[in-house]
């Protein structure tokens, strides 16, 4: 309280400075007048009494003064004067200034973004009561160490373990909603009763589940996210206890979850229902879909609890050798899940952002130094008119907060914008995987630590003028001419500094540099189609009256037709497994018919295509024929194979007519009709596998993928298509062109983002190198000005100047450049399974940022040299 | 007439803080205050009353309000707070700990 009250009274005097001034001015005037009053009321004239008065007084400036005094007042003026002098100060020097500023807000914009990405995913609690007992509990076999549960499995491991509070399960769901504006697929969540009691999280409205919530006879319940309750219902507070229809389901919804919850390893789920097990896979002890948490009885360590488990499991082995054979138990803390992977990554980008603060700040201290050889005399004139020590060290500490301060807020504001610019690069499907990225921003945390770096720096800032000059030789200042041993020191390590961050740079720039031409190969790798003016859009129907395989054929012959009728459309094909270069699709085991067998599987992709199919898309047969129309379920079975395929299985022979077949017995031939050329089914960067090609009318599916080829805009098709298909009565998805697909691909994405980051990091350093070398050159010359007037008066020529000064430039760069070469091959190396289509070695690159790199080097030291010839001898020699 | 120097250190403090404790009161009444209670010895002039009366407003031990003074004029007045009331009471303690061991003194040669 008292406090707070002295605080007002403080920022009273700074701020509300007349009215305070005026006060102080009547209650002093008060006083006097009542002095007056009472020497006339003794008798006194009343010019008597004033004098009288005005005596007693002994001067009303002075009181005033020392009433000023009193309440911190000139404390607050001789800073305002230390802070109006370093603005004009650094105003007079907008150069020194504005690269000081930059870089420093160059080196925090780097180290405030990253540290914002670190905050939010490591630092940040995750939202669950006690998070460190969170536990995440897997299934375990040989070839999957993280395996799923199956429900009978999971109610035995509930039921048997004596070392877990609580377990439950989770699984993902892709569900259809009914809105008004027809069914639309959404995110879902199928989770047991006790999840969320749990986690320890509260719903914000409504109710949790309710123990036996999810058993499969009692009525079906949903929980919302905060963000599908704004989304799809406004926030309205009624909507607890209305219903929803998911998946052709009444389910009512009973609660709605805190704003600040997310569980990353369900991605973001619109909808969380209670569980519910089905006849199905849910009766199977083979049928493994579920993820386990759980929460760790106090006192019980990790180890035991897996020990506990792994004990369970083999029992459960014992007595189900059928379904259970090699399932043992795996658990981990969910913390680990959660941010496990990208831990490692954002502390090697901590360091890196650390590195280039470290850097900016060298730089800026080596730029302070280079000023203030030049404020030598400035310093020593103060100190013979009397400024303290300590006088001089606030004036040099407002220098470096002020500096600082501006620094740091354009620093700030770049880290606002480069958060941004990082979280566009992350793709959505990765966004769904750390939803604890979702409101990243400057926290209060993140200021904090802006905060204490900038006044770190601060700190730092301010001693160096002063250690340099802080004990002040003051007739060697006036005659400007000492040169301590401390500046010699000085030239060497920012010598030394200067070529390591050259190296730094040039290695930057070069990973960029290969990145950037890897992610160029990679969009123009031959993907075997033409993907100009091709479109795509996912399309999927609900179960009911589409079970039989006719309904399925009718409807996408139906959409197709409708799709042809668009205008500018010129093909249409479809495909059961979705679109080309999305990497997913089944995969199927098959043998070659009239070929020894011996049990292999050859896992093969395998495509549904329609008869247009490879047509629409622009792929090229090579042999054969393409399917036909009316080759569905009764005609004989048959296939179309790419190059690959027959490469692999037939090399040599002749492929038309082969036939092959499932691992059913007995085996029900296929034969191939048709070779395609290579189409990337798959990743960008990988091999292409053999495929296999089967007529989409012979395996058709409720859910397929367009391809529509057109003359006309690809953007103006999306909507158009989108419409059509909903007035079909079906749900559409995942509209894109072919092109962003490309773009999109995750290789394709892993190589912008790590090409963006590394190349904002390479942009940093090379700035940071830049200037580091100007001020190291800088620093020498003002060093070597008196050896220069000599020289010069001695008959050298500008031209030798120049090259005096430019050749001590020159060999820092050349042995920047020497070193960053051979990091930047041992680099380049490293990153060797990031790079597609390009050498490590590759000379192009590495010449072209090596010729750069010096072009720019020269620039940046041409500037102090041409100060050095200028130099005039005269004045170079008398001000010694 | 008694200059701040006269007055041993911090005691000035003690004197407006006992006078003040009252009633609110304004800078003359104070100086005129003093002077009556102390019999006339002690004379507090506005050189040493003004600065220490804004030093223990800064410290929070006064609050300043304006009001119409007993002539009809705005004056400053000071009203000790209860941050204040505490300092009194320890400045009395010191103070008569302080003058009974220099009486002590005194009387002893």
């Amino acid at each position: 309280m008292r406090i707070f009250q002295i605080l007002v009274l403080r920022l009273r005097t700074l701020f509300k400075r007349t009215e305070v001034e005026g006060e102080l001015d009547e209650e002093l005037r008060y006083h006097l007048d009542r002095q007056i009053e009472e020497f006339v009321a003794e008798g006194m004239s009343p010019e008597q009494a004033r004098q009288a008065a005005w005596r007693t007084m002994g001067g009303l400036e002075q009181r005033k003064e020392e009433c000023r005094d009193m309440r911190g007042w000139n404390a607050f003026e001789h800073l305002s004067g230390d802070i109006r002098f370093a603005l004009r100060q650094l105003r007079q020097n907008p150069g020194f200034a504005g690269t000081a500023i930059l870089i420093l807000a160059l080196g925090l914009c780097a180290s405030l973004s990253i540290f914002a990405f670190v905050d939010a995913a490591l630092l940040k609690p995750l939202p669950y009561r006690d998070p460190a007992r969170m536990m995440a509990v897997f299934g375990s076999q040989e070839m999957f160490p993280r395996n799923n549960l199956s429900y009978p499995d999971y109610l035995d491991w509930k039921r048997l373990n004596t070392t877990l509070e609580s377990l439950e399960i989770y699984r993902r769901t892709g569900s259809l909603l009914a809105t008004a504006e027809g069914v639309q697929p959404v995110r879902g969540v199928r989770v047991s009763d006790g999840f969320f009691r749990t986690l320890g999280v509260k719903p914000t409205m409504g109710r949790d589940f309710q123990p036996g919530e999810d058993l499969a006879g009692s009525p079906r319940t949903v929980l919302l996210s905060y963000a599908a309750w704004q989304s799809r219902y406004g926030g309205r507070a009624g909507i607890v206890g209305q219903t929803v229809t998911l998946d052709q389901q009444p389910n009512v919804i009973v609660g709605v979850l805190p704003r600040e919850f997310h569980f990353a390893p369900a991605g973001m789920p619109e909808f969380w229902a209670a569980y519910h097990p089905e006849a199905g896979c849910d009766a199977r002890r083979g049928c493994r879909s579920l993820y386990g948490v759980g929460r760790l009885k106090d006192g019980v360590s990790q180890s035991s609890a897996l020990s506990n488990l792994t004990a369970i499991a083999k029992e459960l082995e014992r007595q189900y050798p059928g379904s259970n054979r090699g399932q043992a138990a795996a658990i981990a803390s969910l913390g680990e899940v959660i941010v496990g992977d990208v831990r490692p990554i954002l502390l090697v980008l901590l360091a890196g952002a650390g590195l280039l603060l470290a850097i900016a700040s060298i730089n800026v201290i080596s730029l302070l130094l280079v000023r203030s050889e030049s404020r030598r005399r400035e310093i020593a004139v103060r100190t013979a008119l009397g400024a303290s020590a300590g006088r001089l060290w606030t004036q040099f500490l407002t220098e470096a907060v002020v500096l600082t301060g501006a620094g740091t807020l354009l620093g700030l504001a770049g880290a606002h914008w480069t958060m941004k610019v990082l979280v566009g690069l992350i793709s959505e499907e990765m966004m769904q995987r750390m939803p604890f990225l979702l409101d990243l921003g400057l926290s209060e945390r993140v200021l904090a630590f802006g905060g204490l770096l900038s006044l770190l720096v601060a700190v730092l800032c301010a001693m160096t003028p002063s250690l340099r000059l802080g004990s002040p030789d003051v007739r060697g200042g006036l005659a400007e001419g000492s040169r301590g041993a401390a500046g010699i020191v000085w030239r060497r390590l920012g010598a030394k500094l200067v070529v390591l961050e050259l190296a730094t740079a040039m290695v930057l720039l070069v990973s960029a540099g290969l990145l950037g031409k890897s992610l160029y190969r990679l969009l123009n790798v031959e993907v075997g189609l033409k993907p100009e003016r091709l479109v795509t859009m996912d399309v999927m129907t609900q179960a009911q009256g589409y079970e039989k395989p006719e309904a399925r054929i009718a409807l996408a012959r139906r959409i197709a037709r409708e799709m042809e009728e668009l205008p500018g459309v010129t093909s249409v094909g479809f495909t059961g497994n979705g679109a080309p270069l999305g990497g997913n699709g089944n995969t199927t085991w098959l043998r070659v018919l009239g070929r020894p067998w011996n049990g292999e599987h050859n896992e093969t992709p395998e495509r549904d295509v329609s008869p247009t199919y490879f047509a629409t898309v622009g792929a090229k047969l090579a042999r054969g024929r393409y399917f036909r129309e009316d080759e569905d379920g009764t005609k004989p079975a048959v296939a179309i194979v790419n190059q690959a395929f027959a490469r692999q299985h037939f090399a040599g022979e002749e492929v038309l007519g082969r036939h092959v077949s499932y691992l059913s017995t007995p085996p029900v031939p296929i034969e191939i009709v048709g070779v395609v050329e290579d189409i990337r089914e798959g990743p960008l960067d990988a091999a292409i596998p053999p495929v296999l090609y089967i007529p989409f009318y012979q395996s058709p599916d409720r859910f397929f993928s367009l391809m529509v080829r057109t003359s006309q805009s690809e953007a103006a098709l999306l909507p158009a298509m989108a419409a059509k298909i909903r007035q079909a009565g079906v749900v559409s998805m995942g509209g894109m062109t072919m092109s962003e697909r490309l773009e999109q691909t995750p290789s394709a994405v892993l190589h912008r983002t790590s090409a963006w980051l590394v190349g904002g990091f390479a942009a940093a350093a090379l700035v940071l190198g830049l200037v580091g070398l100007y001020g190291v050159v800088a620093y020498s010359v003002s060093q070597r000005t008196r050896e220069i007037g000599v020289r010069m008066a001695l008959g050298a020529r500008p031209s030798a100047v120049y090259r005096l000064i430019l050749g001590e430039a020159g060999w820092l760069t050349g042995f920047g450049l020497l070193l960053g070469l051979v990091a930047s091959v041992g680099a380049a190396t490293l990153i060797q399974g990031l790079l597609f289509g390009v050498s490590s070695w590759d000379l192009p690159t590495l010449g072209m940022v090596a010729v750069g790199l010096g072009f720019a080097a020269l620039l940046a030291s041409f500037v102090p040299a041409r100060r050095a010839a200028a130099i005039n001898p005269v004045d170079a020699l008398r001000a010694e | 007439m008694s200059r701040p120097s006269d007055l041993v250190q911090g005691t000035l403090d003690l004197l407006i803080l006992k006078v003040v404790a009252r009633e609110p009161m304004h800078g003359w009444a104070i100086s005129q205050r003093i002077r009556q209670m102390s019999g006339d010895v002690l004379q507090v002039g506005q050189g040493a009353l003004y600065p220490a009366l804004h030093k223990l407003e800064q410290n929070g031990w006064l609050t300043a309000e304006w009001a119409t003074s007993e002539n009809n004029r705005r004056a400053k007045y000071y009203t000790l707070t209860a941050a204040g009331r505490e300092a009194l009471e320890r400045e009395t303690a010191g103070w008569e700990r302080l003058s009974s061991a220099i009486s002590l003194v005194v009387r002893a040669v």
